[in-house]
């Protein structure tokens, strides 16, 4: 047995509480940089994943939608939300120079009433006419969406029986979608005919969500698909001059607020994670200082047994390697331990799509936290230990005698 | 085994006073024989404890060499001249030297430790009967007087079964019967075949030593 491997344990066993803290702080290290990695990469993840189910160039919904709470928080937080427009406008936008593509969508929040197995936002798309969410509900599901099928988002439990039921409505689950990290992720997807008896039985059944609008000509947004050689910026300013009573945003300009958004919380997370850093390393290295001055001459009684000076170096990092690879190992499961079980809640705080890279990834950037954890830790002894490899023994001895 | 200085000298840089340099040690030669107990004296500050280190290998001589066997100590590269001071020489420092993380025959059997070096729990414990602490080889260094802590750095010092033992005042501080059962110990190892070097102020251990030498303003002198 070497002196590298048992007097650095005996020497932090020695001090408990002093180690404690050591462990504590280098935990702080690796819990920072895998929950704000983890966290920064979630928010990006969950960025692009919304960049790729909007799939349009243009959303236009009816102006009172602005004040009923906007689309993007519909999509991002999954707010049940409602609002409705003639379908003249569809027919009206389609006119518009520029627009290749466009598809209506109809939206119905279900309540929490017996009358609904769950509160959700039901999202109704005609498949004749729909380029946004067809593409991936393909990924899970490549049959045809029948009258009462509906796919579900991956949030949502499933029933054994596999049945959902709206305003009365029984509904067959087909697919249930792979998770986006939006509010997509708890919205319900059927056509257009499935949505319409929805919304006419809840008329029946006493919710009025459509007072001036007959509810078979109507439409809630219009997803649209700009023309090559047309800008998507141009566009919509041509819908919001031309098409009154509604309001046409540009996909990129929604997008750009919410990656704006993105931009702001990574950049406090990685402030944050810095300032932890720079602080950790800074109460450490005083640490280790003060440790290696401390015993200054138990480093001199080794060096008069025929320890080198790198040994002496050595046995000092080893011992800030054992404390900053436990602090590390402690700090990056309670990291684990935060962001996996609470990613829905910080996603519901940040109201920003956020989307939990792969495991493998997970695991990998765990991996570097401990490690980068684990050499930061060493490294802020490297000072102290070189300085112990330089003092001279017999001097040191003498003073202490 | 036979440790050689030959006209080392050792000077230091010093900031105040009229000269900016002085000798700790100037020209000194010394050989410690197997089987001899060198006693050496001199006031505080003479150089004692300097010439020490540098028969030790632990501090570079400005001018002359130091042999172990015919081999010059400072023409090796620190690592090795370590390796050779663990293996060959038994140094007993100044003070309380214990490690306070290690019990007392862990502290004994340190010096193996250091290059995985066979040092047997026998050994130690034949050690610590040797200088008569045996019962206390459990026991954490705090729990020791400075006797017993004396007596332990002479049986670490000598777990590896060394050539040649360095002691600097190894009964500083110590009382009557103490220094006695020290001064005992070292001249049994002499007679035992080592060549040891005493460092000391006791007037007491001249009755002990085969040699004696003098140290006055970093001068070596045989008397």
């Amino acid at each position: 047995m070497k002196l590298e491997r048992v007097l650095p344990m005996k020497n932090l066993r020695r001090k408990p509480a002093r180690t404690a803290a050591l462990v504590l702080l280098s935990a702080f290290l690796a819990l920072s940089v895998f929950g704000g990695s983890v966290m920064v990469l979630s928010l990006r993840n969950g960025l692009k994943s919304y960049e790729s189910r909007l799939g349009a160039d243009i959303v236009a919904v009816p102006y009172q939608a602005r004040t009923k709470g906007s689309f993007e928080s519909i999509l991002l937080q999954g707010i049940p939300g409602m609002f409705y427009m003639d379908e003249k406008y569809y027919n009206k936008i389609c006119a518009i120079d520029g627009v290749e593509a466009a598809a209506p969508q109809f939206y119905l929040a279900s309540t929490s009433a017996g009358c609904c197995s769950v509160p959700v936002q039901i999202i109704g798309f005609d498949p004749e006419r729909d380029f946004t969410v067809q593409p991936w509900v393909r990924e899970r599901y490549a049959g045809e969406l029948g009258d009462g099928d509906i796919i579900v988002g991956s949030e949502l439990t499933v029933p054994k029986d596999g049945t959902l039921t709206f305003y009365d409505t029984p509904c067959r689950i087909v697919a249930q979608l792979g998770k986006t990290g939006t509010g997509l992720d708890t919205a319900v997807y059927t056509n257009m005919s499935t949505i319409k008896a929805m919304m006419r039985s809840a008329e029946s059944l006493g919710f009025h969500y459509l007072t001036d609008v007959d509810p078979d000509h109507a439409v809630s947004a219009v997803m649209i698909r700009v023309a090559e050689g047309y800008d998507a910026e141009a566009v919509t300013g041509d819908i919001n001059v031309h098409v009154r009573h509604v309001e046409a945003s540009a996909a990129a300009a929604m997008l750009s607020s919410v990656a704006g958004g993105l931009r702001s919380v990574s950049g406090v997370i990685v402030l944050l994670v810095a300032a932890v850093w720079v602080l950790a390393a800074a109460v450490l290295s005083i640490a280790f200082a003060l440790i290696s001055h401390e015993r200054a001459k138990e480093f001199a009684v080794l060096r008069v047994l025929g320890a080198s000076r790198n040994m002496l170096s050595r046995l000092l990092l080893a011992e800030a390697a054992i404390v900053s690879f436990s602090g590390a190992a402690i700090g990056a499961s309670a990291a684990a331990l935060i962001v996996f079980p609470f990613g829905k809640a910080i996603s519901a705080a940040m109201e920003l799509p956020y989307l939990m890279p792969p495991l493998g990834t997970v695991l990998a950037i765990g991996a570097a936290s401990l490690l980068l954890s684990t050499v930061a830790g060493a490294l802020s002894a490297a000072l102290s230990a070189w300085r112990v490899s330089r003092n001279d023994a017999g001097l040191l001895l003498r003073e202490g005698a | 085994m036979v440790l050689r200085a030959e006209n080392v000298s050792r000077r230091f840089l010093r900031q105040r006073k009229g000269s900016n340099v002085f000798y700790a040690v100037r020209g000194a030669t010394l050989a410690l024989a197997p089987g001899s107990l060198t006693e050496l004296t001199g006031r505080s500050g003479s150089g004692k404890s300097t010439l020490l280190n540098l028969l030790a290998g632990l501090l570079e001589p400005t001018e002359g060499k130091v042999f172990l066997d015919g081999t010059d100590l400072y023409a090796l590269e620190d690592g090795p001249r370590s390796r050779l001071r663990n293996q060959t020489l038994g140094v007993i420092p100044q003070g309380q030297t214990a490690l306070g993380a290690l019990t007392v025959l862990e502290n004994v059997l340190l010096p193996g430790l250091l290059y995985g070096l066979p040092c047997p729990r026998e050994r130690g414990e034949e050690l610590l009967d040797q200088v008569g602490i045996a019962p206390l080889k459990n026991a954490c260094p705090t729990e020791l007087s400075g006797g017993e802590l004396r007596r332990l750095a002479i049986a670490r010092a000598l777990a590896l079964r060394p050539g040649i033992l360095l002691a600097d005042e190894p009964t500083g501080d110590l009382d009557d019967e103490n220094t006695r059962t020290v001064l005992s110990l070292l001249r049994r190892s002499a007679d035992e075949g080592l060549a040891v070097l005493l460092v000391t102020h006791e007037r007491e251990a001249a009755g002990y030593a085969d040699r004696h030498y003098r140290m006055d303003g970093g001068v070596l002198t045989e008397d």
